[in-house]
Order: C-alpha cells, then structure tokens, then sequence
C-alpha cells in the first residue's frame, strides 16, 4: 500500500493560494507537512528545509541590482523613459511591447538570458514607456494601469520562456539531454533545441496579437 | 577565484546595509528581516542544516505576523529632464557588462566557469555605483538608502522563490513525484495516441503548476508518460516529444503562482494590487500556446 500522504503538501498549497494566505508561510507549511507525512521528524525536516534554503541563496542574488536601478529612478530615469516614448508618435503600447518581445526572444536564444529582467530592464525602462505610450492617446484608468504595467512583465517572461529554449546550453535542454541519457536515448542538444523554434514562433504570434489587442482596447 | 562566496558575502553585506538603514527609521520588523537574510548570506554555511531551519522559520514568523511595512509615501523622485537621455548609459551598465561577461571572462581563468551570470551580474552593479556617483555626486548613502526602499516595496516576495526552490527539495526528499508520476501512470489511457499526447502535456501543465517549475515536472511526467507510452509505446521521437513536452510546461509556469520570481515577485516590483495580475495577464498567452504544443507534439512526433 503506497503512501499517498505526502501528497497533503500540495493540498495545503493549493488551498493556500486559493484563499490568498501569506504564500511564504503557505509554503512552509506545505513543506513542514510533507515531511512529517513522509515519516520524517520535525527536528530533521527543518533541517532539510534549512539546508535547501541555504543552498539556493544564490536565487536572491538578483537583489544587488537595487541600489543602481533605485538610484537611477532618484535622478528620473522612468520620467526620462516616460519622456523618450511620448516622442516617437507610432510607438504605441502594444508595438512597444512587442519590439521588446522580440529584442527578449532573440537574445535569449543566443544565452543571453540576464541582460534584461523584470529587476534589470521592466520596473525601470520597460514598464514606464508602456504606460506613458497608453496615456499619451487616451486617459488611463487605475484598471487600466495595472493591466498595462502586467503585460509589461508578462511580455518579459514570454519572450524569455519562449526564446531561451532555442539555445542549446540552457538549463532546460541540459536537463532533457540529461534525463534521456540516463534511460539509454542519446540526443544532441542541438536537435532538441531546434524542435524548440515552432513553439517560439507561435508564441511571438499569439502574445502579439494580444498586444495589438490590448492596443485596440485602449484607444477606446 | 572569485565564485558564490564572493557573491554571498556581497549581498549579505548589502541586506545588511538594509537592515541598519531599517533601523535608522525605526521599522523595526523590516530591520529584523533583512538582517536574518543578511545573516543567511554571510554565515549560513556555519549554522548548521537545523539553525538555517530556524532562521527559515524566524522568516516566515515576521512575514506571516504583518511586521513588514511596505516604503513610506511622499518620497518623489527628481525629474530627469536635466540629465536628458544620458540618463539610460548607466542603466545600460548592467546589461552590457552580463553580455560583455560571459563572452570575455570564460577564459581570464579568474571567475568561476560555472557562475559566470550572476559574478557578472555583481561586477555591472559595482561598475554602475562607480559610474553614478562619479557622475551625478549623489549622497554617500542614498544607493543603499534608494535600494532599502525598493526592497521595503517588494517586501516579504523577495525571499518566496527561495522558499520554493527548499520546498522542492523537501518534496523530493518525501518522494512527491513519484507518487504523483505513479498516479499518472495508473489514470492515462493506452490506446489511443492523442490522449496519451494530452495526457503527458496536460500533466506537464498541472504539475509544473503545483511545482512552480517546469524542470521539476520534466522528469516524474516523462519518466511516468512521456518514454514508457509515447516514445516506447507510439514510437515517437524523443527529442520532439521532450523538446515541445518541456516547453508545454512553460504554458503552466505562466500561470502559477507559484513560479514565483517571474510573477509574483514582478507585481511586488511593479507595485501592483493585484499580486496575482501577473499570472491573469498570461493566461491568454499561455492557453492558446499550450493548444499550439500539443498539435505540434502530435503532427510533428510520430512521423
């Protein structure tokens, strides 16, 4: 009889989400859970959770970039990005947008993931020049603003996702090369990565058109 | 050479920073955040798995009590009109020295092989801070202080990916995705080929959902679906299953939550009120594209 358990860890996620509890405390409790439930004491699940905590400090490291992006905005730097879109009059949200989607795709397909971001490129220069290009042709709702300013990031995050898979050195392909040759299928990551190139393609289609919609939407 | 301590030390020293600038103001709950993660960078390799536990905890406990405030308002910034577009050199700076880094410093024998990214990523922030006070004569604290307030506005979101990152790691020490890659075993069907292409790639899309990660999901979905019935069974072709399968993953990563550094942590950014309008932005990106991985699964694997 197999232990199902374990499995309450993602109840506990799940149901935490849903009702938009605190997700870090969410979380710890989900991975306290889990480890009780598979038999483990309380004493050396925090100490699992402890050591896995400590060896993926290096996801943090991203916050070093604040002092400079916070300086910038100090002097105006989004005022400025504001300032330089207002300027070119057929740069609208959506064009925008997709110039930087494409600029995301293609330098991402090249291993260029962290040259741009949402700490990096979106807060400071992005996000700021999509709002100014929707305001500039029509008055902004707070709704409206927000939805701008996430597409901005969601615009960010699919060029990435979607470019960064077409690079044969990416985690994710080492991955996959990884996994088949532990079960005897031997793969270049050459071949994985070009299989990557049709679904790039028809993200830039579809998250496009959803800007040249949200571009219809707001001369409205 | 200069690798991940380097690094650590570094950003403790910043977080640091956070927590004394924290108690210059008298939030004091932030101070103590920011300190434990100041802590955690620079002496968590001494703590012990069970102190590291604890500091999680400790965390978690000032997190969940409300006693981070988010940055007081009225704090305006200058204009920038007297800088005109000069002002985007120094914000070139980071980028342009993560691409200059991982074509020259490979080779310099200095650096890390292995952390080329993110030693980049700390040399372009040291070159900017030299750029920007060499220039515009700022304050000898307001970087930091500048850098405290964006932190205070992300707030509790700046550790969750970390979190989630642990929270894998105890899932798989319990064994979740073999559970998981069992059931999916037991409920797909066998015979015919287009619900075994759903079947994997909608399992892809829920598990990477409940993970936050599509490389986690990667391995319990293929070894459970993926090379048993599609490549073994249908005789696909591994690297157009695997290739497409892992990227109908990212259909899912676009709408958790859970993957948080991409979409909660960007709403935090951003100052959103909404911390889910990240994650409601991409849906309609990411179901017509999980729509499109399919087809391309089922036309262009099985040839």
């Amino acid at each position: 009889m197999t232990n199902y358990l374990p499995l309450t860890g993602i109840l506990i996620v799940v149901v935490g989400f849903l009702l938009r509890l605190n997700p870090l405390a969410v979380v710890t409790a989900a991975a306290l859970a889990t480890g009780l439930a598979a038999g483990k004491g309380l004493v050396e699940v925090i100490g699992v959770l402890g050591k896995a905590f400590n060896d993926s400090r290096y996801v943090s490291i991203i916050w070093i970039a604040l002092p400079v992006i916070g300086l910038l905005e100090r002097y105006g730097l989004q005022q400025q990005a504001r300032r330089m879109i207002t300027r070119f009059r057929r740069a609208t949200t959506g064009r925008l947008l997709i110039g930087y989607m494409a600029f995301r795709q293609l330098s991402a397909a090249l291993g260029l993931t962290s040259i741009a971001g949402h700490a990096q490129t979106v807060r400071p220069l992005v996000a700021p020049m999509a709002e100014a290009a929707a305001e500039r042709d029509a008055e902004l709702d707070e709704d409206m603003r927000e939805r701008v300013k996430a597409m901005a990031a969601a615009t960010d995050n699919v060029g990435l996702f979607f470019g960064e898979d077409i690079f044969i050195a990416i985690g994710s392909i080492l991955l996959i090369v990884g996994f088949l040759d532990q079960n005897g299928i031997h793969v270049a990551p050459l071949h994985l990565s070009i299989w990557a190139i049709p679904s790039a393609i028809c993200a830039f289609l579809i998250h496009s058109a959803r800007l040249l919609w949200l571009d219809r939407k707001l001369k409205k | 050479m200069i690798g991940l301590p380097a690094l650590y030390t570094f950003t403790g020293l910043i977080f640091a920073a956070y927590a004394i600038l924290s108690i210059a103001r008298r939030r004091i709950g932030n101070a103590a955040f920011w300190g434990l993660i100041a802590a955690s960078f620079l002496g968590g390799d001494r703590f012990g798995d069970f102190g590291n536990g604890l500091l999680v905890l400790a965390l978690v406990a000032l997190a969940g009590t409300g006693a981070l405030r988010k940055p007081d308002v009225g704090d305006e910034a200058d204009d920038g009109a007297r800088y005109g577009n000069r002002l985007f050199l120094p914000a070139l700076i980071i980028p342009v020295t993560a691409l200059g880094g991982t074509f020259l410093l490979p080779g310099s024998g200095l650096i890390d092989p292995k952390q080329i990214t993110l030693v980049s990523l700390g040399l372009g922030v040291i070159l900017a801070l030299v750029a920007l006070y060499a220039w515009l004569r700022p304050p000898p604290l307001s970087a930091l202080e500048e850098g405290r307030r964006l932190i205070d506005a992300v707030g509790w979101a700046a550790v969750l990916p970390q979190m989630l990152a642990s929270l894998g790691a105890v899932f798989a020490v319990a064994g979740v995705g073999d559970l998981v890659g069992g059931m999916a075993t037991t409920v797909i069907p066998h015979d015919s080929l287009f619900a075994a292409v759903l079947a994997y790639t909608l399992g892809m899309v829920l598990f990477t959902m409940i993970m936050g990660n599509a490389f986690a999901a990667f391995p319990v979905m293929t070894a459970a679906i993926g090379l048993p019935l599609l490549v073994h069974g249908f005789g696909g072709n591994p690297a157009i299953v695997c290739a497409i399968g892992m990227l109908a993953g990212f259909s899912g990563t676009l709408m958790t939550p859970m993957a948080a550094n991409f979409n909660i942590v960007p709403a935090a950014l951003l100052e959103l009120k909404d911390r889910n309008a990240v994650v409601k932005a991409q849906v309609g990106t990411a179901l017509p594209l999980l729509v499109c991985n399919i087809a391309l699964i089922y036309w262009l694997g099985f040839r």
